[in-house]
């Protein structure tokens, strides 16, 4: 169950992984995401589904390793098993043909931004999509963006590829040359989304922003991954994960995001230390 | 020693009026049960009381009279045979009355912990009109205790195949009766639990202090060994919707039993700051995910200082107490009626009163209060004070204006209760609905509006009991059983 198919590395620190799994495989639509447990001792964790394969019966997961979980399921190699896969959890993205739709992925929300970007290709949309990272080396998946996408513009904040500047400059850039977009899709960091959502309610423009808050069950049944909509309290895992960013409270998001960061470096510390002792333990280590 | 202050008030209500039927005095007293010092178990999620011992079990089986019209067992949800397992222990006889008990009941020593028994069974006990009543929840708790330290767990004769299959959704007190219950009729029964372990509200809600999670896993196994085969991290809905557990996978009947699980919240100011739990959320991380051992554990909680506790329930006693374990110097509970109207047990009141928690009754909160990184540092509340009954019989809780006043908290733990989770429902259109979201089904047979579909417990009746969850699981295996051997 739930074994290790194949995986990557495919920038500093960000895993590619292709996981065995039936019935996800199957149901799984654009938009919808899984929780996962490593182990006995792990805890629950939400991850955006990439990409599946109905026939093969895969899905395929990419992460940053932030923390001691996500680091510990980069540690799993080809053959390991997740011992808790469950999903496909959350609404689907709304895909319908709407003209022209830009689809924004900042640093790994591309990969989330990925799916969406190809099913709204295949509906028949204009797909204009903006990727943008910290470097180029922290880019991911340009080669996919760009199968699935019209046009695919590039951004990097210290200029080492394409435009230098944020994904905001690169949309206003759109903007300003008159493209008319009929609906953003937006991706990444809370304060990346927080900036395109700003920017494109200047100009009317629809915009859909995919949360990735703190979750438990993932069914609706804790309320830990409330988020502030409209003025009103919504659960990212059954009325989300998709938004509409010009609703969501970003900053309320942004101070819930944190509520454990004392607990996760302690974690990560111990991980740290664990991992030494172990490497010292191994024949040959010191 | 919870036992003198709470057979006061309700038993006091049972006197019949009119003819007096003068029992005699019973001559042995009730036994008390030894638990864990409140000063000690403050520090520790172990069980707090220790069960009777075979000799006190004996004594106390002894104080039933054998009432020719057991009145005892018409306040069982599951009509277990009360005054036959109390002869056989008070007999010495316990594999005789674990028998007698398993036939009506298959998971006891998780009801004789966690029944409302004094307004059950015991609540019509006829020792108790001029005593206190016998002790059946403990005594029920006893046997099933006896037997699974002394005991290979006896399993039922299973009959013969019929060849039908029944999928039976979530692995709470309603599905897991069910399950065993059809399996020991011959059927093939799979459950479908959407989190990683059996159990449902039993293993994420109840704390270990107050059903160890080992007797749970005891009574799941003995499920298993009926036959019933369980798939984890299976949202139907989701991960197969109940239409594809037809006609893709073969089910001829399904069973509904997924639990309230939505949980509400106050709906004011500050209630989406850091800090701020459901009491769904505290206690899963607490017991489910074992936060409580962090780091040896992944899943984290906040180790609070002061907390509130909103809400006058069980589920508001079990917050209340698992915080004071994870070391919280001042937990306070914040109801808005008097203790009169609280709904938890007494036995819970007053095991956490002795623990310490602070009572602050006739108190409604307005808003909780935040500082600049969005935590919480206070909650403002208002005194209220009772006034007419309201539908429900109680008497409504009116704000004294002007009466506000802030209570200095780092965490608030919101305990007031369930809605329907919509999960499963929504995916299902079929099925018809009441206006809170709960499933519409049949009182005698738990048949829902879609052919073959059964639905009990919480997603029926609303935020409830274990018991009674059973007690609709009883009815429904019984109905499907029927409906199964016609196709």
């Amino acid at each position: 169950m739930n074994q290790i198919l194949e995986k990557k590395i495919i920038s500093e620190g960000v895993k590619d992984i292709t996981i065995s799994s039936q019935h996800i495989a199957r149901k799984r639509k654009a938009g919808q995401f899984i929780i996962l447990r490593i182990d006995e001792y792990g805890e629950r964790i939400p991850m955006t589904i990439v990409d599946s394969d109905p026939k093969a019966g895969t899905i395929r997961l990419i992460f940053q390793e932030v923390g001691k979980s996500t680091y510990s399921l980069g540690d799993l190699e080809v053959g390991d098993e997740i011992l808790d896969l469950v999903g496909p959890l959350g609404k689907p993205t709304h895909i319908e043909n709407f003209g022209t739709v830009v689809c924004v992925g900042g640093g790994i929300g591309v990969a989330p931004v990925y799916p969406i970007a190809a099913a709204m290709k295949e509906a028949g949309n204009e797909v204009i999509s903006i990727i943008g990272s910290r470097d180029k080396d922290l880019l991911i998946m340009e080669q996919e963006m760009s199968e699935v996408s019209d046009r695919l513009l590039i951004t990097t904040d210290d200029g080492s590829y394409g435009l230098h500047g944020f994904v905001t400059n690169a949309l206003q850039n759109l903007i300003d040359e008159g493209v008319k977009i009929d609906l953003c899709v937006a991706i990444g960091p809370v304060v990346m989304m927080g900036a395109v959502s700003n920017l494109t309610k200047e100009f009317g423009i629809e915009t859909v922003v995919s949360l990735n808050s703190i979750m438990v069950d993932g069914t609706g049944m804790c309320g830990c991954c409330r988020v502030t909509v409209g003025n009103k309290t919504q659960f990212v895992c059954v009325d989300g994960p998709e938004f509409d960013g010009h609703q969501v409270d970003f900053k309320e998001l942004m101070m819930r995001q944190s509520a454990y960061l004392p607990q996760e470096k302690e974690a990560m510390d111990r991980y740290h230390k664990c991992k030494l002792e172990r490497l010292a333990a191994q024949p040959g280590g010191k | 020693m919870t036992e003198d202050k709470k057979d006061k008030k309700d038993i006091k209500a049972t006197k019949p009026k009119g003819k007096r039927l003068k029992p005699k005095k019973p001559k042995i007293p009730r036994q008390p049960m030894p638990e864990q010092e409140p000063k000690e178990r403050i520090h520790n999620f172990n069980e707090v009381p220790y069960g009777f011992s075979i000799e006190t079990a004996m004594i106390e089986a002894a104080r039933c009279i054998q009432c020719k019209k057991p009145v005892c067992i018409d306040g069982c949800p599951v009509e277990i045979n009360i005054p036959a397992f109390l002869l056989a222990i008070k007999e010495g006889d316990f594999e005789k009355s674990i028998k007698i008990m398993k036939n009506d009941n298959a998971l006891p020593a998780i009801c004789g912990r966690v029944c409302p028994q004094e307004d059950q069974c015991e609540k019509l006990c006829v020792i108790g009109i001029k005593g206190k009543p016998v002790a059946i929840g403990r005594l029920e708790r006893f046997i099933a205790d006896w037997e699974r330290k002394n005991m290979e767990i006896s399993i039922p004769e299973i009959a013969p195949s019929t060849g039908k299959k029944v999928a039976v959704v979530g692995a709470g007190p309603a599905g897991l009766t069910v399950a065993g219950e059809l399996a020991r009729l011959g059927h093939d029964v799979t459950i479908f639990e959407a989190l990683h372990k059996p159990g449902g509200v039993l293993i994420y809600g109840i704390p270990e202090f107050r059903l160890p999670k080992a007797i749970v896993m005891a009574e799941v196994d003995y499920v298993k060994k009926l036959g019933v085969k369980i798939v984890y991290n299976a949202v139907i809905g989701k991960y197969l919707t109940l239409d594809e557990l037809f006609n893709e996978e073969g089910f001829h009947a399904i069973f509904i039993g997924v639990g309230a699980g939505l949980p509400y919240f106050m709906n004011i100011p500050g209630e989406n700051l850091n800090g701020v739990y459901s009491a769904n959320e505290y206690l899963t991380r607490a017991n489910l995910m074992k936060a409580y051992d962090f780091p040896n554990y992944d899943t984290p909680i906040m180790r609070s200082k002061k907390v509130a506790v909103i809400g006058g329930g069980n589920v508001a006693m079990d917050s209340a107490r698992t915080a004071l374990r994870l070391g919280a110097e001042s937990v306070t509970v914040v109801y808005r009626r008097s203790r009169k109207e609280m709904p938890a047990r007494d036995e819970e009141l007053d095991h956490a009163e002795e623990e310490g928690v602070i009572f602050k009754l006739l108190t409604n909160p307005t808003q909780i209060n935040g500082d600049d990184d969005n935590w919480v540092k206070s909650m403002t509340v208002l005194n209220m004070k009772l006034g007419e009954p309201d539908s429900s019989g109680r008497r409504r809780p009116v704000p004294i204006e002007g009466s506000e006043w802030d209570l200095e908290v780092d965490t608030v733990i919101v305990a007031i209760g369930n809605g329907a989770n919509p999960l499963l429902t929504e995916a299902t259109p079929e099925l018809n609905l009441n206006k809170w979201g709960n499933i519409i089904a049949d009182d005698e047979t738990c048949l829902t509006s879609m052919m073959g579909v059964y639905a009990g417990g919480d997603i029926v009746i609303g935020a409830a009991t274990v018991i009674l969850a059973m007690g609709a699981g009883k009815r429904a295996y019984r109905a499907m059983h029927k409906y199964l051997m016609t196709l």
